[in-house]
């Protein structure tokens, strides 16, 4: 497997705040890496730097072995960028506007015109190709965008947000075509997005963002188990007792047991897995009335929401 | 062999991103409806100010004396309509060019901004100069091609009308002064690139060079008169009354407009020997004919550099702040 793109201790500051900090990525040929982060997390800051418009303040990236800030147009050669919102020139046709990009990248205009049929034909645009881009949707808009981004060839796509606004079925399809383009031209692709239902869907692998700093990464069954502390459990006890008496009791019993009540029921942590004893106690010694113990495991969902809800503080406490 | 290469060339040069962005802006221009009213307007003044002065050209003809060079051309665009009612061709374009500049400007950059397209455009493989150098050159191209077509209706009007070829000296003075005039439309041209680039609402952009060029063309002159006026002390001397008339020419050279309002004097009116106030030493033993072409460009050499360092300065500008800006909004 060869590096395509290598970033090393990358850090970008704009005047006071640290936009990313200490960042270290390396993305395979051909994968579909999500970057995945709440908004202002530093992932299209990141972007940017990997596409030579803005220059790292410390550390080195780079692609296919060259560096962005050095040799932005090498690198411009070879990596295809999706914006969220895509800049059409409005008064011209979508076919018009990809075959500027298609002659800025060097192509004949006979060239650019077989190129710019056989991709709108592609995303399925093939029908408004003469339709003035001012008059698009803004599925097709975006539709047109991948297009534009293919039609040099590139063997990176970097993508900022590319479902940002379209409707759930354009969603979809979106998805589908970016799936299918790695998949045929092995292309590697890197997206940024806030969605985790998205990524999941087609990345490959995984990287949490937060607050400039990547907290995990992986493909999905890794990034669960990382997010989760594998020495950590937890269970929900629920009794016809108050919660606050059943946590007294098991205060004294095992001092160092953490416990929360949380909705009238009583969480427990604790570092060894339970075997039993805990029912076995609560029952026999305390004489509780237990009405359910289970133990509570967390989906990456949950743990996506903690980062982004409880983002501030969990970024600080890593950093 | 040679020719070989030399189509080959100007394929690379066809092909060259450069150049597709220049053609690409040529094309927007000439299709945005504001360039076209604009034509429409410059286009529309100038005819009837030409043919005001087609109609007049003959009494004109008339009263020069025999011996006399005619230079009939020049004339059409310095003389008036009949008793003053249309304004010669000189006072319009003066008036319309800046304008026109101003307004083939005034979104160069910022709109681009705003439609996110530029960055589509500079996430391709150009460098990041190409795009504000292909904004500057292909409004230069339409510009030049609009005055220099006004220049060519000019002579076959006069052509048709008056029946009298033109001189070759009358072909070049007029030639070298449309040459001045789009020179002069790119000062204004590069002036509002830069608005365009330091303020994000186009709105706001368009109108700092409007106020700029209203300035200079209404209140700067009120302004140096009446400094220069008020700090000299009286003008019961002729010597002091003659330090201000200096002192007045100098800072009115600060304004573009007055500059190119030079240009044109002298440029069309072969009998203007000198600019600014000449004493009665100096016109002395001075035999009262028309200068040749050559002296002319003499003459307004460096008004034509002052305007030229103005656009250089302006395009510096924008193009240093451009290069340095965050591309993202």
């Amino acid at each position: 497997m060869t590096k395509v793109i290598e970033i090393t201790n990358v850090v970008k500051k704009y005047k006071e705040v640290t936009a990313v900090n200490q960042l270290n990525l390396t993305i395979q040929k051909g994968e579909i890496y999500g970057l995945l982060g709440p908004n202002g997390a530093g992932k299209s800051t990141t972007i940017f730097m990997l596409l030579g418009l803005t220059e790292p303040t410390e550390g080195e990236l780079f692609i296919e072995g060259i560096s962005p800030t050095k040799r932005p147009i090498e690198v411009k050669k070879k990596v295809g960028f999706l914006p969220d919102h895509v800049g059409v020139y409005e008064d011209l046709s979508g076919f018009e506007n990809i075959i500027l990009t298609a002659r800025l990248n060097g192509f004949t205009r006979k060239e650019a015109e077989l190129k710019a049929d056989e991709l709108l034909q592609q995303v399925g645009l093939s029908h408004a190709k003469h339709k003035k881009a001012g008059k698009y949707s803004r599925g097709m808009k975006q539709r047109l965008g991948l297009a534009d981004t293919l039609i040099k060839e590139p063997s990176i796509v970097i993508m900022d947000e590319p479902t940002l606004g379209i409707d759930p079925k354009g969603i979809q399809e979106f998805l589908q075509m970016i799936k299918e383009l790695s998949v045929e031209k092995g292309i590697t692709i890197l997206l940024s997005s806030h969605h985790l239902h998205q990524v999941q869907q087609i990345c490959d692998r995984v990287g949490i963002f937060v607050k400039g700093e990547l907290l995990a990464e992986g493909d999905l069954d890794t990034l669960q188990q990382q997010l989760l502390d594998k020495h950590t459990f937890q269970y929900e006890i629920d009794t016809k007792e108050s919660s606050d008496r059943v946590e007294s009791f098991l205060q004294t019993k095992y001092p160092k047991l953490r416990t929360s009540v949380y909705e009238g029921k009583l969480h427990v942590t604790t570092k060894q897995k339970d075997n039993g004893n805990l029912v076995k106690t609560l029952i026999n010694d305390g004489g509780f009335h237990l009405l359910s113990f289970r133990p509570m495991s967390y989906g990456l969902d949950d743990i996506y929401q903690q980062y982004f809800q409880g983002g501030d503080d969990l970024g600080s406490r890593e950093g | 062999m040679d020719r070989e290469k030399v189509s080959l060339y100007t394929q690379r040069i066809i092909t060259s991103p450069f150049w597709v962005l220049v053609g690409k802006e040529v094309r927007d221009h000439i299709k945005s409806i504001r360039f076209n009213i604009l034509m429409v307007i410059i286009l529309l003044t100038c005819i009837g100010s030409l043919y005001a002065a087609l109609t007049q050209v003959r009494d004109v003809a008339n009263n020069i004396e025999a011996g006399e060079e005619l230079y009939l051309y020049l004339k059409i665009f310095t003389i008036s309509g009949e008793n003053g009612t249309l304004p010669p061709f000189v006072t319009f374009i003066s008036f319309l060019g800046p304008l026109l500049g101003i307004a083939m400007g005034f979104d160069a950059i910022n709109s681009e901004k705003n439609n996110k397209t530029l960055l589509r455009i500079m996430s391709q493989p150009i460098p990041r100069d190409y795009l504000i150098l292909a904004k500057f050159t292909g409004s230069l191209f339409v510009i030049a091609f609009l005055v220099i077509m006004l220049g060519t209706l000019i002579f076959s009007l006069g052509i048709l009308i008056m029946g009298i070829p033109p001189t070759f000296e009358e072909f070049i003075r007029v030639f070298v002064y449309l040459i001045m005039i789009i020179v002069y439309i790119g000062f204004w041209l590069a002036l509002s690139i830069l608005f365009s680039i330091l303020f994000k609402q186009a709105a706001t952009s368009a109108l700092s060079g409007i106020a700029i060029w209203l300035f200079f063309s209404v209140f700067y002159s009120i302004l140096v008169n009446l400094l220069v006026t008020a700090s000299v002390p009286d003008q019961l001397f002729q010597d002091a009354q003659g330090a201000n008339q200096d002192k007045i020419t100098t800072y009115m050279r600060l304004s573009p407009n007055y500059l190119f309002s030079e240009i044109t004097t002298v440029l069309l009116n072969p009998g203007f020997r000198t600019l600014g106030p000449v004493t009665m030493e100096q016109a002395k033993g001075a035999i009262p004919s028309p200068l040749a072409i050559n002296e002319s460009l003499m003459i307004v050499w460096p008004q034509f550099i002052g305007i030229l360092a103005l656009s250089t300065i302006c395009f510096l500008i924008a193009y240093t702040i451009f290069m340095r800006q965050e591309i993202r909004s």
